[in-house]
């Protein structure tokens, strides 16, 4: 992967708003690229900063008085510093977005034909008729029986599942380059969810175009991505191929992830791993590590220490922003493994009992 | 019980609860069980909800019924933790509320303790009430943020006139926030102060505070971020066992659902279509629809991604409107004539689980389904 033929490349991404509080630090110095066809998922929780990244990328986040800086280059452009105008052009063309809650993305006064044809005829120079015969060929496209009969419909008639379609469908109105779907199966039953994922996948094949997935939800991430960032307190502190997150992850809020949800095929008596404590506020953010106050292995120092996200050695690619040496790392994800509580691994490594 | 007697037990955390054996799934009896000890401690039998669906504004008449809950019957075994789970609509939070009273049951019968506890009024309502708590989805809604935690927790005692004395009820307010590891000098915070996992545990608490037999726990933690989501789940495993609750857990999460519960019922349109021990069910799903919900959950390994899943086609048809016979026959890859005329009952199938389906999965068709909790 070189860096010069990505599609998209954020880079030391700053966004702050400010609030009565003070200033809310939602994305503070994020870096990562999307590459052509691929897909890159952004897991993280409520305010760790992935949903305001993206909303960024499309310039959403410009009329909330926001503080931004750091680049994001599409094509060579930077989108930080386009006119309102030319990323009119970009956006709903090249980049297009599908949100979580595709009840209230959908304007419910207005069939559901009309709303595509909008989306096709804001970028497109076509007749009413051509629009609305692309309108009935996108339905097809995600696969809502009757296209012809179901383009005349209003919102309301249709499934939550049917609905995401639609948004799916317009978002694809003009073939993107770049689908970026915040969390867009949250709201969906598992097999509902089954099926927009898979949609999702056969669209990336037959248009391919790159996704950035953004969720909570690791089984959907391993499922879609290629690559992986895992974000905490508006940073990244962890981002490799699929393959290596799950096999050999490095940061110990991954770890934190991974072992506290039930999965369908791990021992059903076994006994989940929380993470202590709540994410951190963001107009506060704890000194040092941000993740130093909920991190089982925290030194003394890591309170005061900043940690750069560098790349774990042996492994390109593969970034964690930690401030253990990597064979403790190593040593302890290993114990955390074969069922080890933390406690037990920092026992067993031979750490110095965390300060927190 | 009556109302007089909870004086005696204030406060569950003081002494030792009995606590039942965790794995009552006597595989004889799974729905209609006589297992000792004065048998379940709710039994649910041929339940029917039907919300009446009306036309016109001053005069209005009746035009059709969202069928809810269609005839559901099955047992609650004391120290259990039952899981009910179905995709949205399928009508398991309508179960929870018709066991908590909080609807009407069109027809049908729930006995808690041996009695029926269908149409009871009044002062023997309330009674029942104190036996029966409930934790809700959304920790942010279901507080009152214009109260103090202390009086949110406390209030079931003032419901139920129980330790009317302001010291007394403190105390034992104060234990059981400390019980669900809430700290109790936050006596006099209001809800605002707290996080979504923090506020999940106060609910628990009020929930408990009356010392209930049983426990209905709908989707309780997800509106909880994921590294919150253990907290809470660790803390109701830890509670149901040492005081030896006895839980209906709903949640739409599969996986959730069975590192919970004992025993899991799964539903489709207001019809339990499977029903049995959670390792039975998961080992070995019987009914279509069973599977192809276990198929559906994403797994968090990236290496079992090749394998072959099919998803389910289509949505959930209407309530309003269900298919005939089979409800699930419009979207089974198994269906046959058959199943759309009559009807299939809960059977035992020899594998653990009573099905309600005519035509069973086999191994071998389970096999090639990417079911991941098969063995």
């Amino acid at each position: 992967m070189s860096t010069n033929e990505a599609l998209l490349r954020v880079e030391d991404l700053r966004v702050a708003f400010p609030s009565e509080d003070g200033i809310v630090h939602a994305v503070d110095g994020i870096t990562y690229q999307v590459h052509p066809g691929k897909t890159l998922g952004i897991v993280g929780e409520s305010g760790s900063g992935k949903t305001v990244s993206s909303l960024t990328t499309l310039g959403l986040t410009r009329l909330q008085g926001a503080h931004i800086s750091g680049r994001i280059l599409f094509e060579g452009k930077d989108l930080v510093t386009l006119p309102d105008d030319e990323l009119r052009t970009i956006r709903g063309n090249d980049i297009a977005m599908v949100f979580q809650d595709p009840l209230s993305s959908l304007h419910p006064l207005y069939k559901v034909g009309k709303q595509l044809i909008e989306a096709v005829r804001a970028h497109r120079d076509v007749s009413k008729d051509q629009a609305r015969k692309r309108a009935v060929e996108l339905l097809g496209l995600v696969g809502i029986p009757d296209p012809g009969g179901r383009v005349d419909q209003y919102p309301h008639e249709f499934s939550g599942g049917m609905r995401q379609r639609v948004m799916i469908a317009m978002a694809l109105a003009n073939e993107p380059k770049l689908l970026i779907a915040d969390e867009p199966t949250t709201a969906l039953d598992v097999t509902v969810q089954a099926q927009i994922l898979a949609l999702m996948e056969r669209l990336q094949h037959e248009l391919g175009m790159a996704i950035v997935i953004i969720t909570h939800d690791l089984g959907v991430v391993a499922e879609m991505a290629d690559d992986i960032a895992v974000m905490y307190a508006g940073r990244i502190v962890e981002t490799a191929s699929v393959d290596r997150i799950f096999a050999s992850p490095e940061h110990p809020y991954t770890w934190g992830l991974l072992r506290s949800i039930p999965t369908l095929d791990r021992p059903r008596d076994e006994d989940l791993i929380p993470i202590p404590g709540t994410p951190p506020s963001l107009i506060n953010p704890p000194s040092g590590c941000h993740f130093h106050p909920r991190c089982p292995y925290a030194q003394p120092e890591h309170a005061r220490i900043d940690p750069a996200l560098e790349q774990v050695p042996g492994a390109p690619g593969h970034f964690a922003a930690c401030l253990l040496e990597p064979d403790v790392r190593r040593r302890l994800w290993a114990e955390l493994r074969s069922g080890q509580t933390p406690q037990e691994a920092v026992a067993d490594v031979g750490l110095p009992e965390a300060a927190a | 019980m009556s109302a007089g007697e909870g004086d005696t037990r204030t406060s569950p955390f003081g002494e030792e609860a009995p606590v039942p054996s965790a794995a009552p799934a006597a595989q004889t009896g799974i729905v209609s069980s006589g297992n000792g000890s004065g048998g379940p401690l709710v039994r649910v039998r041929q339940l029917v909800k039907h919300f009446p669906l009306t036309r016109g504004i001053i005069i209005q008449h009746k035009i059709g019924a969202v069928r809810a809950v269609d005839g559901i019957s099955f047992d609650i075994e004391r120290g259990e933790t039952l899981g009910l789970v179905g995709e949205t609509g399928c009508g398991k939070s309508t179960t929870a509320r018709l066991i908590m009273r909080l609807l009407e049951a069109t027809s049908g019968e729930i006995d808690f303790e041996g009695k029926d506890i269908t149409r009871l009024k009044g002062a023997a309502l309330k009674a029942v009430r104190r036996e029966v708590q409930m934790i809700f989805q959304d920790p942010y809604s279901s507080l009152n943020p214009r109260k103090t935690i202390g009086s949110i927790i406390g209030e079931p005692f003032a419901i139920h006139g129980m330790l009317p004395d302001r010291g007394e009820r403190k105390q034992a307010v104060q234990k059981l926030m400390e019980s669900v590891g809430l700290n109790p000098e936050h006596y006099n915070r209001y809800p605002h102060e707290f996080s979504g996992g923090q506020r999940q545990r106060i609910g628990v608490a009020r929930a408990l505070a009356l010392n209930p037999k049983l426990l209905i726990a709908d989707e309780p933690v997800s509106a909880l971020d994921v590294s919150i989501q253990a907290q809470v789940l660790n803390l109701l495993r830890d509670l149901q066992r040492r005081l030896g609750l006895t839980v209906v857990f709903i949640a739409h999460d599969l996986s959730v659902v069975r590192h919970m519960c004992d025993r899991v019922a799964v539903m489709y349109l207001g019809k339990v279509v499977e029903i049995g021990p959670g390792d039975a069910l998961y080992d070995f799903p019987r009914h279509p629809y069973t599977a192809a919900l276990l198929a559906a959950v994403p797994v968090a390994d990236p290496t079992r991604r090749g394998e072959e899943r099919r998803p389910l086609g289509g949505d959930v048809p209407s309530p309003a409107n269900p298919p005939s016979a089979c409800r699930f026959h419009t979207r089974c890859p198994k269906a046959q004539p058959l199943c759309s005329e009559q009807e299939p009952l809960l059977e035992d199938k020899d594998s653990g689980t009573m099905v309600a389906c005519h035509f069973p999965l086999t191994r071998d068709e389970l096999a090639g389904m990417g079911v991941r909790s098969a063995r």
